[in-house]
């Protein structure tokens, strides 16, 4: 499942939902990530998507995820639009029989909507707005699962 | 009629997010973009700029439909 929102959301309430009514799945892996202060130079986070097309390449790396870690199931919810510091901006939930594919899939998911997923970003403080592209981290992230 | 969207840094250069414009092809809509705002083709000429037509990348010319939805994409920066 493939969720984009433009309203905060509880990841709590998200993860309860997602473990709901599974009985072969041994294995449950999240992350949440949130938008952060950096020290008062980022007053507001603001996403912008391209509905529609930012989903179905996300399904395509998320379809890869299915095959190579063998998931029972996943789920990611990522926030749009502007996003306070201290929100959650993405949960990522992977479902698998045992915990290594579940954490394996969870990484490679956040590495990939990290650094390639369709997103724009753009950063708004006391010096005025600026648009973010991927870090060389990133970039070094995601190669790690290119061998 | 194609609709046009603008994302990211493209949107603030050109002040609009869509826009409908009558075109046959790629290479004449985005000339013709690039004859009413310098900066917009600037813009679109900047490193990793690529090009959604109905939802998917394409390279190179490509013919515009009645109801194609042509979509500039800046570089994108992940979530």
């Amino acid at each position: 499942m493939i969720t984009l929102t433009d309203q905060p959301f509880d990841p709590g309430v998200l993860l309860s939902a997602f473990c709901r009514d599974r009985t072969e799945t041994g294995a449950v892996a999240s992350f949440v990530g949130l938008a952060r202060a950096e020290l008062g130079a980022a007053a507001i986070l603001e996403l912008e998507a391209y509905p529609g097309f930012t989903e179905g390449e996300i399904n395509r790396i998320a379809q890869q995820a299915v095959d190579r870690f063998s998931l029972d199931d996943f789920a990611v919810v990522h926030r749009v639009g502007q996003i306070a510091p201290g929100e959650s901006i993405v949960f990522v939930a992977t479902a698998a029989t045992h915990r290594r594919a579940a954490f394996e899939a969870c990484d490679f998911l956040m590495d990939y909507l990290k650094s390639r997923a369709p997103f724009w970003k753009k950063e708004t403080g006391p010096d005025g707005a600026r648009w973010i592209e991927p870090k060389p981290q990133d970039h070094a992230d995601i190669a790690r699962w290119e061998t | 009629m194609a609709r046009v969207l603008l994302f990211g840094r493209l949107s603030d250069v050109a002040g609009w997010r869509s826009r409908d414009i009558a075109s046959d092809t790629l290479t004449a809509l985005r000339d013709l973009l690039c004859g009413e705002d310098a900066h917009l083709a600037e813009a679109l000429r900047a490193p990793g700029v690529q090009v959604a037509l109905d939802q998917a990348i394409v390279r190179g010319d490509a013919a515009l439909g009645p109801r194609s939805e042509v979509a500039f994409l800046p570089p994108m920066s992940g979530g």
